[in-house]
């Protein structure tokens, strides 16, 4: 009796004009989406315009004082340069260690379990276990990699409390820790390379280095493109595992930018500049954004 | 007579048939081929010598802490016997923590605020991505696109202002206030809707014949369909709450809302050089999601590839 398009939900068929069922199965996201991210956003916009602290008295409108006191603060450049030198040097070993994995994993040797067990076994782990977990593993006297290096006649390194080292040993963990989420990816994409390819390159001859140059890495050129573009954002972001191992320190020489917006904002009660601090990083992220995605496309082109 | 109309019909149905499972097969990562880095002998003993290399150094800090977390805490400080403790092994540590009571809480907590999590964005993100998929309203098209853009926001730059908003709205200190912000997932919606925009249009067709609305249709006919892709944004989600470090950190100053990830990190404060404690409360705060790697390894491994971010 009711027409095949006609909608069987109890709402009386007028109102189907005002709230089509199509924004009706989007409301809740968009409800979500407005209040706990656009409202946020201009908030957090707004706020950087104020003085606004972490405490009863009403804000008043600063304009752009908080940005121009932001971009003549050696602190916030420095932490800023720490985020930008971190995000480097972990990108670059988190992208090449997982395809070294990946292929020698999907070499078809046995034991297929126990190495992805191995590999992606530390991505599971929640940041506050990595951070107690290295934090005894870099002890100076007791952690396990001084006593490797004093076995094989190496001093000690202050893992921790050397400001030359201790970014690199932050690096050195999250590599241990998040790598085996690219492996992942690098396997999947390794397993969906058709194998006609690697049979008419045997048909021709050609050797395994000449497959792995040949077909493979080309073959995986495009996911290469996605993992490194999601590890420098996800780099870029890092927080957790700085402030769990060394709080931003020693003397303040591992401190990300997010860690110096927690900082400001939370122990220094200074809402209005932390605010301001989020969006010139949020300019950064949209920077490097933008970065890859025109190099992407010259890439597809 | 009739075998000659039989036998061209018989092989084309056939074939389809087999063609699949060795497809899936691979997809699930049993790939025995050795066409990546060749079958020599020499090769194959050499990749496997790295490997197991490679296997060991990842596998050494958490067998490091396992063994610290089974010795007792005068071995556990003793630098001369790292490796061996000289009184042998003991669950001392292990009772200790857990006997405390606070982890078996915090485990709690994660757990319901990753549930929530997870069945709030999951099911939200389903929604609005067959909205964006299969239905026409007015402004669908630039709010997907508002969408889409906000997947460049890092949650970073949100911390200040969600803590405001939720000081306002007398959230903080609330399971809502670890929970709501974090069911914002415009990732999500795109993923979905994706996949809804990958499934064909006659199923749908056909179910609105049979007098199907748009929640029948969507709930009895694209869900059960997409069983593994939820699945798999279900995993992802759960993972990413699960693992959440900063905003519960955050969000929360009540020791008894704190979820996993904050609330052991308090452990090396509140016990500094508790070296077997630590090391256990550890073991055991990871164990939960090592297990379901274990059970669902294969599962999680396809996932990566479902969701569009691998395979291509």
């Amino acid at each position: 009796m009711s027409s095949p398009h006609a909608s069987p939900r109890p709402r009386p068929l007028s109102s189907r004009r005002l709230l089509p069922p199509g924004l009706l199965f989007a409301l809740p996201f968009l409800v979500l989406f407005a209040v706990f991210l656009l409202w946020p956003l201009g908030e957090g916009l707004w706020m950087a315009l104020t003085d606004k602290a972490l405490s009863a008295h009403a804000p008043s409108f600063v304009g752009l004082d908080n940005f121009s006191e932001a971009f003549g603060d050696a602190e916030m450049w420095r932490a800023l340069w720490h985020t930008v030198l971190f995000t480097l040097i972990s990108t670059v070993p988190l992208v090449v260690v997982a395809l070294g994995m990946a292929l020698l994993v999907h070499t078809g040797l046995p034991g297929q379990w126990v190495w992805r067990l191995a590999f992606f076994a530390p991505y599971l782990l929640p940041v506050g276990v990595v951070g107690l977990l290295w934090l005894w593993l870099y002890q100076p006297d007791l952690g396990v990699y001084n006593h490797l290096l004093g076995a094989v006649g190496l001093d000690q390194v202050a893992w921790l409390s050397d400001e030359s080292v201790a970014l690199w040993a932050i690096a050195l963990t999250t590599l241990w820790w998040t790598v085996g989420f690219n492996f992942l990816l690098y396997l999947a994409a390794l397993q969906s390379i058709p194998d006609h390819l690697y049979e008419a390159a045997a048909i021709d001859g050609a050797g395994a280095w000449r497959r792995l140059f040949s077909i493979t890495l080309p073959q995986l050129g495009r996911i290469t493109t996605v993992i490194t573009v999601l590890q420098l954002l996800a780099s870029l972001k890092v927080f957790d595992q700085v402030y769990l191992l060394t709080k931003g320190g020693p003397n303040n020489s591992t401190r990300p930018v997010v860690e110096y917006i927690y900082d400001v904002g939370f122990t220094g009660y200074r809402l209005g500049y932390a605010s301001a601090i989020s969006y010139i990083f949020f300019a950064l992220v949209l920077l490097a954004s933008a970065a890859q995605f025109a190099v992407l496309r010259r890439r597809e082109k | 007579m009739t075998t000659t109309t039989d036998a061209p019909v018989r092989p084309a149905r056939q074939r389809i048939v087999p063609v699949r499972p060795p497809r899936q097969q691979r997809a699930e990562g049993r790939t025995t081929t050795n066409l990546t880095l060749g079958a020599g002998r020499t090769t194959r003993v050499l990749a496997l010598a790295v490997l197991a290399v490679a296997a060991l150094i990842w596998l050494l800090p958490m067998a490091w802490a396992l063994l610290t977390a089974f010795k007792s805490e005068a071995d556990a400080s003793d630098p001369v016997h790292w490796i061996w403790p000289r009184h042998g092994f003991t669950f001392q540590a292990f009772s200790t923590v857990w006997e405390r009571g606070d982890l078996p809480l915090w485990m709690l907590n994660s757990l319901l605020i990753s549930v929530a999590v997870t069945v709030i964005t999951v099911l939200v993100s389903a929604m609005a991505g067959y909205a964006f998929s299969r239905t026409l309203f007015a402004g669908r098209k630039w709010l997907f696109t508002l969408t889409i853009a906000a997947v460049l926001v890092p949650p970073q730059i949100l911390i200040v202002p969600w803590f405001e908003q939720m000081l306002t709205l007398h959230l903080l200190d609330t399971y809502a206030a670890v929970i709501l912000p974090q069911t914002v997932a415009p990732v999500m919606v795109f993923i979905l809707k994706k996949h809804f925009d990958s499934l064909p249009v006659e199923l749908e067709e056909a179910a609105r014949i049979d007098g199907a609305g748009h929640w029948r249709i969507f709930w009895s006919v694209l869900l059960p369909l997409s069983r593994p892709m939820l699945a798999a944004v279900a995993i992802f989600v759960f993972i990413g709450a699960w693992n959440n470090f900063l905003w519960p950190f955050v969000s929360t100053s009540d020791p008894s809302l704190m979820t996993l990830p904050v609330g052991i990190t308090t452990v090396k404060d509140a016990y500094g050089i508790q070296y077997a404690q630590s090391m256990a409360s550890a073991v055991l705060a990871a164990l939960p999601l090592v297990a379901v790697f274990v059970f669902f390894q294969r599962h999680i491994v396809k996932s990566v590839a479902t969701t569009g971010l691998g395979g291509q």
